[in-house]
């Protein structure tokens, strides 16, 4: 074989590796929070801390039943139709509001489920979220969710760097994670 | 024999469930220099499988392990 050719060939391998590189997954995990269960957002809030202390990035999209957990119950706002204020009112608050996907028994159930997490030390949900921010985990609120619902920008948490978008930004996410969850 | 491992800081994680004790040591590790060694006491009983897939993942080292009745000692040197 010329040793022109073999240089070439080279050439091309390296072009290609390039191009592979450009093209692997980032060392990230991308999650879709659809459940607005207490345990499910917990251990949403887990994995994705965990994530960042590991040395990834993580992003989590809140999306239909988990939309609700990023309202701020302390933020009112007005303007809304009969049935914007119906949800509004129906579907809970933020994350306080949550209940068991099991075992709820009324409310009782989570009553427990949070006073026995107490004793054990294990992190509430507001305090997984306040450190999640700490951490830089990302947060992104579903848009068609919000509209649905009828749940405007202004009555959402105070998470830095919150931002509304639509199911491209996820998968656009969801294509360079490494990991994807669907909770 | 070396098996005197002096730590150049010590982290008290005793009490703290899953996954304080990982994402604290994440925190803590910048605290020290690149060789130095950070020691970690937990409590929490997955943290002897999470403390080595923590130091594989973050490219550390785990050069010693001590484990008590309830609690858990480990010795960590930071690589990167």
């Amino acid at each position: 074989m010329e040793l022109g050719n073999i240089e070439k060939q080279i050439e091309e391998l390296k072009a290609q590796v390039s191009a592979l590189d450009k093209k692997a997954p980032e060392n990230k995990i991308s999650m879709i929070v659809f459940s607005g269960d207490l345990d499910k957002a917990l251990a949403s809030f887990i994995i994705a801390t965990g994530s960042v202390a590991m040395g990834m990035d993580a992003v989590m999209f809140f999306t239909f039943w988990g939309t609700p957990m990023m309202r701020d119950k302390t933020k009112h706002v007005g303007g809304k139709d009969l049935m914007g204020n119906m949800f509004g009112t129906m579907l809970p608050s933020g994350v306080d509001q949550t209940k068991l996907s099991k075992m709820n028994m009324g409310g009782m159930g989570t009553a427990m489920m949070k006073s026995l997490m107490k004793k054990k030390n294990i992190a509430s949900l507001p305090e997984m979220i306040s450190m999640a921010g700490e951490l830089g985990v990302k947060i992104y609120v579903c848009e068609m969710s919000m509209d649905l619902m009828g749940f405007k920008r202004d009555e959402m948490i105070d998470y830095p760097g919150i931002e509304f978008c639509g199911v491209a930004k996820f998968l656009e996410e969801a294509v360079n994670s490494k990991v994807q969850l669907f909770m | 024999m070396n098996d005197e491992i002096k730590a150049d800081k010590i982290m008290d994680l005793k009490g703290l469930p899953c996954p304080m004790p990982i994402v604290k040591v994440s925190k803590g590790i910048n605290d020290i220099e690149v060789g130095q060694i950070l020691q970690a006491i937990s409590t929490d009983p997955g943290s002897v499988s999470d403390f080595p897939a923590w130091a594989r993942t973050s490219g550390n080292e785990i050069v010693k392990t001590e484990e008590g009745d309830a609690e858990f000692s480990f010795y960590i040197k930071r690589i990167v």
